[in-house]
C-alpha cells in the first residue's frame, strides 16, 4: 500500500495529481474464500478490514452489488454521536466513538473525523425530562453529555434562533461534545484502501443470487451474477436490501425498509460550529466543509426501496430548519435524495449468528447506522472469526424477539419513529 | 407524496391517512398456547418484499376508516385497494 503522509501530499502539490494511483485493487472473484462479506458499505468492509488484521482471515471478499459506498454510506447525514440512552447501545455507540478517535491514523487515510459537538434540543417539559435522563445514564456509562441553557446553547451554535416566542422555543440541550461529523465517502475508501492492502478481494457490481448449503444445512457458498464463490463463512451486511439477500437463503427477519431522506443546501461560507439535532420539531443539520448545509429528513409511513421520499417530509424538515435558523430560509436547495433503511421493532441493530450454520448478519441499523461503522464492523469480525458473538454484541442478537428482551431506543435519531 | 384512491371517498392525497403496515397478519386464537417464538413471530416478523406488498391504511382525515392496499414498493405505485374483509384482488401484470 501506498502510504500518506506530509511528505508525499508535497509531492503530490508540486508533482500533480496525474500522479495518483488506484487505492484498491479490482481482482475477478476467486471460486472459493474463507469468508465472504456480502455489502460493500461502511459496515462491511471495515469488517472485513478487521477480520484480516485482527483476526488474520485475510483470504476474505466483499461483494457489492453496485459500488463500494454508493448504497446509505454515501447517502447519510454524516453524524457520530454515542449518547444512547441503553446501556447495550451506549455499550456499541461508545466502542464505535473510541475507534474513529483513531480511525484516521489507523487506516492512513483522512476520513475527516471532526468533533465538533452534537447539541440536542429540547422544546417543551418532556423533551427536558428525557434529554437530562440521557444526560445522566451516559455519564454512568461513563460517556460525555451535559445539559445547557438556551444561552449556553446559542454559545455553542449562534445561528440558533432562541427567541420565547417562536412556535417551539428552545429551552435547554443536550451537548455530546466529543459527538461530530466524518466524511462519509472516506470511510468507505479508507476501509477498502486498508483491507485490500491485506489481500481482502473487494468485488463490485456482483448481485448474491442464491445460498449454497451443504448438507448439514450449513452455508457452502454463493451463487452470484459473477459465478459461484464457495466460503463456509458468509456474513450479510446489506443494509437496507438485507430481507431481500436473506429471503434468497429462505430466512426472514423482523425487518421493515424505508426511504429515509436528506439534503444539501448550496454551499456557503463557515457558518454553522456544531452539529444541531431536534427529535421533537424534527430536524438535523450540520454544515459540510464544502460549504453545503447537510439536512436530515425523516423517512416514510410506509415501507419502500424507491430510494425516494415523499417531498412532504422534507418540506416538514425545511419548516423546523427555518424556524430554528431563519437565515436560512433564503438558502437553495441543491440536491434531495433517499437511502433505503432496514428498521427494527426496537430500534436497535441486529447482530449475530442466524439458524443457518456459518451465515451472519449485521443489520437493522435503521436511520443510524453511519455512527456505528468502526464498532460495527469491529464486533461483526470477530462473531464471524470465531463464531461466536462478541460481548458488545451478544445483546443484540436476533432471539431477543421472542425472548422479549428488546433495546429500546426510539431515541435513536432525531426521527419520528 | 402518494395519491391513494380510498376505496369510500376517491383519490386523496397521502397526509390524510395513516399507513398500518403489513396486511393479513392473524393474531393467534389462544396467545397462551403458542410458544415464544411463534408469539415473538407474530408480533414482529413481516415480509418486507421488494415488490408487490399487502398493506393496511386508514383514512384519518377522510372517512376515518381502514382498508387493504397492493403496492409495488420498488415503484410505490399502488395496484389496487378493497374493503377489509373482501377478498385480496390479484396484482394486475
Amino acid at each position: 500500500m501506498h502510504r500518506f503522509s506530509l511528505g508525499t501530499l508535497i509531492a503530490g502539490a508540486v508533482l500533480g495529481e496525474h500522479r495518483a494511483q488506484p487505492q484498491w485493487r479490482s481482482p475477478p472473484p476467486k471460486s472459493a474464500y474463507a469468508a465472504v462479506i456480502v455489502g460493500g458499505g461502511g459496515h462491511g468492509l471495515g469488517t472485513a478490514y478487521y477480520l484480516a488484521k485482527e483476526h488474520g482471515v485475510r483470504d476474505v471478499a466483499v461483494l457489492e452489488k453496485g459500488w463500494i459506498g454508493g448504497g446509505n454510506t454515501g447517502r447519510n447525514t454524516t453524524i457520530i454521536r454515542s449518547n444512547y440512552l441503553q446501556q447495550e447501545s451506549a455499550a456499541i455507540y461508545e466502542h464505535a466513538l473510541r475507534l474513529w478517535e483513531g480511525l484516521a491514523r489507523e487506516l492512513n487515510y483522512n476520513v475527516m473525523f471532526s468533533q465538533r459537538g452534537v447539541l440536542m434540543l429540547a422544546h417543551n417539559d418532556h423533551d427536558v425530562h428525557s434529554l437530562k435522563r440521557h444526560v445522566y445514564a451516559n455519564r454512568l456509562n461513563g460517556i460525555d453529555n451535559e445539559w445547557l441553557t438556551p444561552q449556553e446553547a446559542k454559545a455553542i451554535c449562534p445561528p440558533l434562533n432562541i427567541a420565547p416566542t417562536v412556535r417551539y422555543p428552545v429551552v435547554g440541550a443536550a451537548l455530546q461534545r466529543r459527538g461530530g461529523v466524518a466524511r462519509h465517502d472516506a470511510v468507505a475508501w479508507g476501509y477498502a484502501r486498508a483491507a485490500d492492502a491485506m489481500g481482502v478481494d473487494i468485488i463490485e457490481n456482483c448481485e448474491v443470487l442464491g445460498f449454497m448449503r451443504d448438507p448439514r444445512g450449513a452455508v457452502a457458498g454463493l451463487e452470484t451474477s459473477r459465478g459461484p464463490i464457495r466460503a463456509a463463512r458468509v456474513g450479510i451486511v446489506a443494509a437496507g436490501h438485507t430481507s431481500v439477500v436473506l429471503a434468497r437463503a429462505g430466512l426472514k427477519l423482523p425487518l421493515e425498509s424505508f426511504p429515509l431522506q436528506a439534503l444539501v443546501s448550496e454551499p456557503v461560507k463557515p457558518v454553522f460550529p456544531s452539529v444541531v439535532m431536534s427529535n421533537t420539531i424534527h430536524a438535523y443539520i450540520s454544515q459540510s466543509d464544502k460549504g453545503e448545509l447537510v439536512i436530515g429528513a425523516g423517512t416514510d409511513q410506509y415501507i419502500s426501496y424507491s430510494q425516494q421520499g415523499g417531498l412532504h417530509i422534507a418540506a416538514h424538515t425545511l419548516a423546523a430548519i427555518c424556524e430554528l435558523f431563519p437565515q436560512f430560509s433564503r438558502l437553495r436547495m441543491l440536491r434531495n435524495w433517499g437511502g433505503i433503511v432496514d428498521v427494527t421493532p426496537d430500534r436497535s441493530p441486529i447482530i449475530g449468528l442466524t439458524p443457518i450454520p456459518g451465515l451472519y448478519v449485521n443489520c437493522g441499523w435503521g436511520t443510524g447506522g453511519f455512527k456505528a461503522t468502526p464498532g460495527s464492523a469491529h464486533v461483526f469480525a470477530h462473531t464471524i472469526a470465531t463464531g461466536e458473538p462478541h460481548s458488545i454484541a451478544a445483546p443484540f442478537a436476533i432471539d431477543r424477539f421472542s425472548t422479549g428482551r428488546l433495546i429500546d431506543e426510539a431515541a435513536a435519531a432525531a426521527v419520528a419513529h | 407524496m402518494l395519491l391513494i384512491p380510498c376505496p369510500y371517498c376517491g383519490p386523496r392525497p397521502e397526509i390524510e391517512f395513516r399507513c398500518g403496515g403489513e396486511a393479513h397478519i392473524a393474531r393467534p386464537q389462544d396467545p397462551a398456547k403458542v410458544d415464544d417464538a411463534a408469539w415473538g413471530d407474530y408480533l414482529f416478523l413481516r415480509t418486507n418484499p421488494k415488490g408487490v406488498h399487502a398493506e393496511r391504511w386508514v383514512h384519518t382525515h377522510g372517512c376515518r376508516r381502514w382498508f387493504n392496499a397492493l403496492r409495488d414498493t420498488l415503484s410505490d405505485r399502488i395496484l389496487a385497494t378493497h374493503a377489509v374483509g373482501e377478498r385480496r384482488p390479484d396484482p394486475p401484470r
